[in-house]
């Protein structure tokens, strides 16, 4: 059945290629480990899930299920720093403007394994944000301009060698990337940017056009 | 789904169907179709995909963007409620603390059961794969071959709606013309692979999916289907009149609220509620078969998971197909008058159980950089590659003894939350262009294979633990020999030399036991009732009936007495089909 990890043929979606591909490249193994369970911090502030029953046919928004957990400051800071590492096209929204930020407290306020371990990663980072901002030019992350904004992400976003004592920064700044482009390239203008133009109903599977045949020497 | 209530029950039904999914749906159909008045018990809740389907939902509609969860391993869209590898109050047990002898065990307690989520490719099974003790020296033959089961796998495609092509390929069987439906395109990717994996001997084909390419022939299927039976004609065309053509777009996972795929809730279940003939009862757990004097099955003794009453509900047969691993707990658990539980006299009640190999391997091809923007939704991966390597197997040259088929995964899915994963560091304008270049570029591959049944693989009643209702749950033991350790080695190195091939770069194989996904995963669990032809060594007979009580038979993936690499669901229905059609007839004479 299942599993042509639906999946998807049908059990193969992109996402479990990726993780086959980032796992296979350090030589670990992404199978292996029966859900557990227990490893949540028994203090956590709500503990809710989204359960094995929910309504599937409905649309969610962040805050729905659980209660989110930015404070304004933290707010503030993740739409800023989504919309630096995801600046909008002309005549596109910021990610800010699309709900970007919401998604990624949606995320670290939920209570399952792997969104708690981003929880202190993230909550932590976006404090850390300001307090670097204000120590470098006196006013929070969300104040500065975009060429300072820019120097602080420069010296945790990896592309040159991160000191030392950027080491958490670098790892916060690798989540949040993650969250805020995976929360943005959902939306319907980051789909659309990305080129993703499925998700409507024809009569026919046309197949690939062909430009595209051509582009890959099958015309 | 119109269903029944308990004070609706009736004195008694011929039959009692214990499970909704492919197995007892096709029970359910079959027996229905044919005026058999049946009592269907579904252990979990009723289900609607006509309502309850999401389907355009986009990730950013869903709570944590769709993301995969404990409690919806397939993401949320995904169509299982109240199933997956966990299940609220129901645990299960594991004989060892090692990950490598562990059995994930995969239920979905709704109607319609697995059915509503499957990948849906059906394949059938070959000759070979009937007589493989024959062939090999390993495992066991079934005491049926092919030639049995291949007028039921035309029913069967007819029936549920099916895509695919004649290839002619070994051991890979071509249906009788105007059976199938015609293959969907196969996209960009697909192709690109089709061409350059061509000069490693590799063939690549449209894959079988029941999912309707196009709408059914509603007036010669029917026909062929029930030639003497008007109104199984009428009610199966009435059905196929009411399902819609894929329209290409929406995961099948997800459900199909047009019905354009095939789920015991849009193809088998309508028409047999149609018939007047079929009652449903959800939330009723079965706990046991009861037998009556002469030790023949009399009826099911279930839990109404709502108040958690027992209630004993009769019949004149009773047919199983409650998951493999539920069934063997069911006969397990009914002990009342046999301590070693139902159908057990040759002691394999659990025994053998197996599930299907699976490894994976990912890449990314730089040709897919930059494809002109097209839609490539479509429905599931439109190829698969066969097993291939059936002379060299057969001529000793492989260190494995059964074959995979290889599933695909390309093109410009949907965007999911892995989107940045792959990128390098960075952000801003040149990180977005790096995404979109990128986007589609990835692909994967899935093998699929066969496991050789072993004496170490089985389930057990746990002496301790019990479910919230009371009843012993079950203990796994699983092992898995070298062949299939290898064959998942010889997956990665194959699909290594393919995405390389394509020029593409590949992530690295790894040794059998880390490649191979632990037992279960896969979720095509089979035997613990294998059928054979000498009672002394197996549960059920050539017609899945239990040796031990004809009135009884094991119609779920039970009966398996190998596991193909071709996924078992068509042939769990075709085998219903075929065990009811003789239970029928037997009924008729009196027999039973």
């Amino acid at each position: 059945m299942s599993s042509d990890p639906i999946h998807v043929p049908a059990r193969l979606d992109r996402r479990q290629a990726l993780a086959w591909l980032a796992t296979a490249a350090v030589g670990l193994t992404v199978a292996g480990r029966l859900p557990a369970g227990a490893a949540e911090p028994a203090d956590h502030p709500h503990g809710k899930r989204i359960g094995s029953d929910p309504v599937l046919n409905k649309t969610y928004v962040p805050g729905e299920l659980w209660p989110l957990s930015f404070t304004p400051a933290q707010q503030a800071a993740a739409a800023a720093l989504a919309d630096l590492i995801l600046p909008p096209e002309a005549g596109g929204k910021k990610p800010s403007e699309l709900g970007v930020p919401d998604f990624v407290d949606e995320w670290v306020s939920s209570y399952y394994d792997e969104t708690l371990k981003d929880r202190p990663i993230i909550l932590a980072g976006l404090t850390w944000l300001d307090d670097e901002a204000t120590r470098r030019h006196g006013v929070v992350f969300a104040k500065l301009t975009e060429a300072q904004q820019a120097g602080i992400a420069d010296d945790i976003c990896g592309v040159r060698p991160v000191k030392k004592e950027h080491k958490a920064g670098q790892e916060f700044f690798k989540r949040f990337r993650h969250l805020a482009a995976g929360g943005y390239f959902t939306t319907p203008q980051g789909m659309r940017e990305l080129g993703y133009v499925g998700n409507t109903p024809s009569a026919n599977f046309d197949g690939p056009t062909p430009a595209a045949l051509k582009h890959l020497g099958l015309a | 789904m119109p269903i029944i209530t308990e004070k609706e029950l009736r004195a008694d039904y011929d039959v009692i169907v214990v499970g909704s999914g492919a197995g007892g749906g096709q029970s359910a159909y079959t027996l229905t179709m044919n005026g058999v008045k049946v009592l269907l018990l579904e252990a979990g809740r009723n289900y609607d995909p006509a309502t309850e389907t999401p389907m355009f939902q986009t990730a950013s509609q869903m709570p944590l963007r769709g993301m995969s969860t404990r409690e919806k391993p397939f993401g949320f869209a995904d169509a299982t409620v109240d199933g997956g590898w966990e299940v609220p109050n129901e645990p299960y047990t594991q004989a060892s603390d090692k990950p490598e002898e562990k059995f994930w065990w995969w239920r979905a307690r709704m109607l319609g059961g697995r059915t509503n989520h499957w990948g849906r490719i059906s394949l059938r099974n070959g000759p070979y794969d009937f007589k493989p003790y024959s062939r090999d020296g390993l495992g066991f033959d079934w005491p049926i071959a092919y030639e049995d089961v291949a007028p039921y796998y035309d029913k069967v495609e007819m029936l549920v709606g099916v895509y695919g092509s004649n290839e002619g390929l070994e051991n890979t069987p071509d249906s009788p013309n105007g059976t199938l439906l015609p293959p969907p395109k196969a996209r960009a990717g697909e192709l690109y692979f089709k061409k350059h994996v061509a000069k490693l001997g590799i063939p690549v084909v449209p894959i079988h999916r029941a999912v309707l390419s196009t709408r059914q022939d509603h007036e010669s299927f029917p026909r062929r289907l029930f030639p003497h039976n008007p109104t199984a004609q009428k009610l199966t065309a009435d059905s196929m009149k009411a399902r819609a053509a894929c329209f290409w777009a929406t995961d099948c996972g997800r459900g199909c609220s047009i019905r354009a795929n095939y789920q015991s809730t849009t193809v088998h279940l309508p028409p047999a509620l149609a018939s007047g003939n079929l009652d449903i009862l959800c939330d009723a757990h079965a706990r046991e078969v009861v037998l009556n004097d002469q030790g023949k099955a009399a009826g099911v003794l279930y839990i109404d998971k709502k108040t958690g009453r027992e209630r004993l509900v009769k019949a004149r047969a009773v047919i199983l197909a409650a998951s493999s691993g539920e069934t063997a707990r069911i006969l397990l658990n009914s002990r009342s008058k046999r301590p070693e539980g139902l159908a057990n006299s040759s002691g394999l009640v659990g025994k053998y159980i197996m599930d299907t190999v699976g490894a994976g391997l990912g890449g990314r091809v730089p040709a897919f950089e930059n494809l002109p923007v097209h839609n490539e939704d479509g429905a599931g991966g439109h190829v698969y590659v066969p097993w291939w390597l059936y002379p060299q197997q057969h001529a000793g040259k492989l260190d494995f003894a059964r074959g995979y088929h290889i599933e695909f995964s390309t093109g410009r899915h949907a965007p999911n939350l892995g989107v940045a994963g792959p990128a390098g560091p960075g952000y801003g304008k040149a990180f977005k262009e790096e995404l979109r270049r990128t986007y589609g570029s990835f692909v994967g591959f899935s093998g699929r294979g066969e496991m050789i049944p072993n004496k170490d693989s089985f389930c057990e009643l746990d002496p301790v633990v019990k479910d919230k209702w009371g009843i012993p749950v079950l203990r796994f033991h699983w092992k898995w020999s070298s062949h299939e350790l290898n064959q998942a080695a010889h997956m990665q190195r194959t699909f290594k030399e393919m995405i390389e091939a394509a020029g593409g770069i590949a992530g690295s194989p790894t040794t059998g036991d880390k490649a191979i996904k632990p037992g279960g995963f896969i979720i095509h669990e089979v035997g613990g009732g294998i059928m054979g032809a000498d009672r002394a060594k197996a549960v059920t007979n050539a017609w899945n009936q239990c040796w031990d009580i004809p009135n009884l038979l094991l119609n779920d993936g039970s009966a398996f007495a190998s596991n193909a690499d071709k996924n078992p669901t068509l042939t769990i229905m075709a085998l219903a089909w075929r065990a009811c059609d003789h239970l029928i007839e037997e009924m008729r004479k009196g027999n039973l």
